[in-house]
């Protein structure tokens, strides 16, 4: 099971769905294809933005640092952030502006409270480097990591309800010791 | 690539935005590549301030005019002419040999001149559509252009939206801001105000007004290109040894700045740019929508590819995002870039691997 499997079961067929930190496009291709999901990313990288237009699906190159004043209220029934919160600078009016744009919203991220992680941190006193987490500490995209129970307190501060979650590790499902065990985070939540 | 110009007549009246009729008029073109059996890879290619129907390639006896857009068409050009066949025009009122200005007035047998009526962005496109039924073009597969060519692009997706699959929109605005009509009010007073003008009538006379055309050009090539590539490109340099204390040419882009005047009065029409700032002005399709230009755009049925450029304050990226915007609310097909590019308007003319990566990209992904 990958991320994509989970976010493809989660999205209803025929969706408007606004994937930001789209990368080459490729969940956009299969939401379409699969869900008949129309679709637009949000890039910025001019690289994967090329990728994204070879691959057919709609791509604005945004910086999502700037907000998401280019879509309208509830414009989308889902926006999706795969893989990109550990990388934005201000998480809090981000996640909010998602539930203002779409009915719903997928987050995923990597979890900084894996063992794994814990484990360099705690006994080697080195920042961890992992498959989840590939970059030394001063060279990296992520500013802002988080472990799944800080995601659901910053959920509960901000008021958005967790409608689902699915925690994985190698692409095998967690169900037991999910802040321990889990890698990769993905959360379905809305207002 | 060998190209040749050709022109259609067209003798049905025009009836313009303005309301005045042209009686008949001719459009100056050109094509390239080859219109296939379906008739469904054909492209329009539209033109901005001073270019014309010459996009690619060369003529026979001028090899070293190459057209306005070759980096872009040709054969294996991001708009490759082996497999569509593109259309260059030029609009009408303006003077490489589209009826405007400088044509004969079938009513006096004497130029127009003065007497041209005012053109739009409307008109230009009413009468592209002449064209393409001429060419026996029901649907293009795409019309495209950068700055007022952006602008007809754009507007072929309104006002023909069963005859455009793709409208490609580069360093556009939906609308002229307060500060871009007040640059071409300026042109136009400094054109209007020469003494050679003499009310628009001049081509009798024998004058030209060439000091307007000039500071019209200085004026407008200081807005084509960003503080940073112009500081970049001359700096404060001389060109001379040491300041002269006097009005002689002291920096360098002093001299840019006459030079490129002094070029184009010598090959464009005062009447046509007139014109042609009108038509800019006078653009704005959200107008007849009480400004919503989402509105505008509910008649759309194209796909869109919107391009901007970061340092282009003339028309900046956040004019393109406005157009995005307006997309967005009727759920149009739209990709937008942003392309990070230093040289201010005029980048649209020049050659970045992710912007012609991108265009390349894109017509590749248009079925025939």
């Amino acid at each position: 099971m990958t991320e994509a499997d989970t976010i493809l079961q989660w999205v209803a067929p025929r969706s408007r769905v606004l994937d930001l930190g789209c990368g080459d496009g490729s969940l956009l291709r299969r939401l379409w294809e699969e869900r008949q999901a129309p679709g637009y990313g949000v890039e910025i990288d001019d690289a994967h933005v090329l990728e994204c237009i070879r691959n057919d699906v709609n791509v604005l190159q945004m910086d999502l640092e700037d907000g998401l004043a280019t879509f309208a209220d509830r414009s989308f029934d889902c926006v999706i952030l795969s893989e990109t919160l550990q990388a934005i600078h201000r998480q809090e009016p981000l996640l909010k502006e998602m539930l203002r744009v779409g009915g719903e919203a997928i987050v995923s991220f990597p979890n900084f409270g894996y063992w794994r992680a814990r484990i360099q941190i705690a006994l080697g006193g080195r920042m961890p480097v992992s498959r989840e987490l590939p970059y030394q500490w001063y060279d990296t995209p992520n500013v802002h990591l988080c472990t799944l129970v800080d995601f659901e307190a910053l959920c509960a501060k901000l008021g958005f309800r967790v409608l689902e979650r699915v925690v994985l590790t190698g692409g095998r499902r967690v169900h037991y010791l999910a802040n321990l065990l889990g890698g990769l985070a993905i959360y379905r939540v809305s207002a | 690539m060998i190209v040749e110009a050709r022109k259609a007549s067209f003798g049905e009246p025009l009836r313009l935005r303005s309301g005045a009729v042209l009686p008949e008029f001719e459009i100056a073109y050109e094509t390239y590549g080859t219109l296939n059996a379906a008739r469904s890879n054909a492209v329009l290619v539209c033109h901005a301030l001073n270019a014309s129907h010459h996009v690619a390639g060369a003529y026979a006896d001028d090899p070293e005019n190459l057209g306005w857009w070759d980096n872009m068409v040709g054969p294996g050009k991001p708009l490759d002419t082996d497999r569509f066949f593109v259309v260059g025009n030029n609009y009408i009122g303006s003077c490489f040999g589209s009826t405007g200005p400088t044509s004969i007035n079938p009513g006096t047998g004497r130029p127009w001149g003065a007497d041209f009526p005012v053109v739009t962005v409307e008109d230009w496109v009413a009468a592209q559509a002449r064209l393409a039924d001429f060419l026996g073009i029901e649907r293009f597969a795409a019309v495209m252009g950068g700055s007022i060519g952006a602008m007809q692009a754009l507007y072929w997706a309104l006002a023909y939206p069963g005859r455009v699959r793709h409208s490609i929109v580069i360093a556009a605005t939906p609308r002229l801001s307060a500060q871009n009509i007040g640059f071409n009010e300026v042109a136009r007073q400094a054109i209007m105000t020469d003494p050679d003008f003499h009310g628009g009538h001049y081509y009798d006379k024998g004058a030209v007004p060439a000091r307007g055309l000039r500071i019209a050009r200085m004026i407008g090539h200081i807005t084509y290109l960003s503080d940073d590539a112009m500081m970049e490109k001359f700096g404060r340099q001389l060109r001379r040894a040491a300041p002269g204390f006097d009005f002689d040419i002291d920096f360098e882009i002093e001299s840019y700045l006459r030079y490129q005047g002094d070029k184009f009065a010598s090959y464009f029409d005062a009447n046509t740019y007139l014109r042609i700032t009108k038509a800019l002005d006078y653009f704005d399709p959200a107008g007849d929508f009480g400004g919503d230009l989402s509105k505008a755009f509910a008649r759309a049925t194209a796909d869109f590819l919107v391009v901007s450029f970061t340092s282009d304050w003339r028309f900046s990226p956040a004019r393109s995002r406005e157009i995005v915007r307006a997309l967005l609310d009727n759920r149009r097909v739209v990709s937008y870039l942003e392309i990070d590019a230093p040289q201010g308007h005029d980048a649209f003319l020049l050659e970045d691997p992710r912007y012609h990566g991108a265009l390349r990209a894109y017509f590749a992904n248009i079925a025939l």
